[in-house]
């Protein structure tokens, strides 16, 4: 992109397990939707381009509700978690084309109140990419849910590099600590050690609770224009320096890949590093999509903060703490904060970088990097940079 | 407890579970070039061909990786025993997710020689399970 996009405005709901609360999906995504429009300094009818998650809410029902009546940009992409971050390229692209002028992107469920994410992945299997796959060849040996995928890489990882409990525990134990300085984080006031982590019972051996992401009620969103239109708006803008998305191959299956540790990352960081004109070793901090600890380890080597096989090592010693060498998911993180589907992770990454984040602030943040991941390793990345 | 989900009879699925059926396990072979493929697909992800034959497996291969299912997440598999799915790897290559008879999930370890055996789990459908070879 030689153009750049920006991100303007964003907005989050409350963020709770609260059974009095019980709000809808819908709901939920019109609140962070009205709150990021807000920060913005704009209007519902000044919005042209909307980009809601897959599966959660459509572009139909958003506008209706919020007034839109003019869109000429609705899209949704099918990529899990990593959408959120995937849908800043597709937004990038038509605010920097011309196509659309302020493109909204809302996220957010009552993953706690309404149906848990563990019910419906089984039972709603063909919606997903690689459904009938899933239907046909997992399901009926029990390999149901996505802790249940992912909990094979992580066994042969262990095996293949030695990676060990102790170092999937400090990734829970940095992100419930960071969880600490958010006030909206659901896991604040609950403080967790290393030996908690490795008490906790197993779920999907070698997955343990506590390697497990919360099921929240909250919604995220952004939005996205023109670094051209970004200057005439409240904020301070949010630069997109680059954004990038990729697949494993193949991605529709995940136990025939003849690399089983390549994901949509493993193509998609090169590219969005290239694009931007910087390294790894250039972020101020990282937001890595944690649904489980492994997967964070994971795309920290398929990234290129460090070498595959190195990850272990590399999450140890607070490294990835506030005050380390490189702070991940500042905010809590799905595993502390909330599960927001990565959204929220946008949200955070743009909060560090216009320096608002308040007590858990990565002093003086330049750059950022947001990843996403989803379905069967689905990959997305954004370098974020302060204006 | 509700049944075990059963795969879809339709299709390739068909075809690789009916040689199931018949107690045997085989796996697309590319007519091109000749590459191994599970789960079926109606080209070859190596070279874009159609064109395959169902070769016969050697039905031995080793444990790839596993995980413990100990937390249920579906209504057909209970917590207590916990299914424990297992990714083999043929020796001709290609892995495929099944599961262990007569091995309890402690016992798992990765490179365990196993051959396959067939379980009949309805009058129509018959997985392919594996069993330790000593």
């Amino acid at each position: 992109m030689t153009a750049r996009a920006c991100i303007v405005g964003i907005g989050e709901t409350r963020y709770a397990r609260d059974k009095a609360w019980a709000p809808t999906t819908l709901a939920l995504n019109l609140e962070a939707s009205v709150r990021a429009l807000e920060d913005a300094g704009l209007r519902a009818h000044d919005v042209d381009g909307l980009m809601p998650f897959p599966g959660l809410s459509c572009a139909e029902e958003i506008a209706a509700n919020l007034g839109i009546a003019e869109l000429a940009f609705a899209s949704t992409v099918h990529m899990g978690g990593a959408s959120p971050v995937a849908s800043l390229l597709h937004a990038a692209l038509a605010v920097t084309s011309g196509v659309a002028k302020y493109v909204l992107l809302p996220s957010g469920w009552a993953g706690y109140s309404g149906a848990r994410a563990r019910q419906t992945v089984a039972t709603e299997v063909g919606s997903l990419p690689g459904g009938a796959i899933a239907r046909d060849y997992y399901i009926p040996y029990g390999l149901t849910a996505p802790p249940q995928w992912y909990a094979l890489l992580a066994r042969r990882h262990m095996a293949e590099y030695g990676t060990r409990p102790e170092q999937l525990g400090a990734i829970a134990v940095a992100m419930r600590r960071h969880a600490q300085a958010n006030a909206n984080a659901v896991m604040r006031g609950r403080g967790m050690t290393l030996e908690d982590y490795l008490a906790s019972p197993m779920i999907a051996d070698p997955y343990r609770l506590l390697d497990c992401c919360l099921e929240t009620d909250g919604g995220a969103a952004v939005v996205v224009t023109s670094e051209e239109r970004a200057r005439d708006l409240a904020r301070r803008p949010v630069h997109v320096l680059a954004v990038a998305a990729g697949q494993p191959h193949p991605a529709d299956e995940i136990v025939s890949r003849k690399d089983l540790f390549r994901i949509g990352l493993t193509s998609a960081a090169p590219r969005a590093f290239a694009q931007a004109g910087v390294r790894p070793s250039d972020a101020d901090f990282a937001e890595i999509y944690d649904c489980f600890t492994f997967e964070v380890l994971q795309q920290i080597e398929e990234a290129g903060f460090c070498k595959r096989g190195e990850g272990g090592s590399f999450v140890e010693g607070g490294r990835i703490e506030l005050g380390g060498e490189l702070p991940i998911n500042t905010h809590g993180g799905l595993l502390s904060e909330a599960h927001v589907v990565g959204m929220n992770h946008v949200v955070e990454a743009v909060r560090q970088l216009r320096g608002e984040a308040g007590e858990r602030q990565v002093p003086d943040a330049q750059l950022g990097v947001v990843t996403g991941f989803g379905d069967f390793g689905d990959g997305s990345i954004a370098i974020l940079g302060r204006s | 407890m509700s049944a075990r989900p059963l795969p879809q009879l339709a299709g390739l699925a068909k075809e690789f579970y009916g040689f199931c059926k018949a107690r045997e396990l085989r796996f697309q072979r590319c007519t091109d070039c000749s590459a191994w493929r599970h789960v079926p697909r109606e080209r070859c992800g190596e070279c874009g061909s159609a064109a395959f034959r169902w070769e016969r497996s050697s039905g031995r291969g080793r444990v790839y990786t596993w995980v413990v299912a100990n937390r249920s997440m579906h209504p057909g598999f209970p917590s207590d025993p916990p299914v424990a799915p297992v990714v083999v790897e043929m020796d001709e290559g290609v892995r495929l997710l099944s599961e262990l008879v007569e091995c309890p999930p402690g016992e798992l370890s990765i490179g365990m020689p196993v051959e396959v055996v067939y379980d009949d789990v309805t009058g129509d459908v018959t997985l392919p399970k594996f069993r330790r070879l000593a």
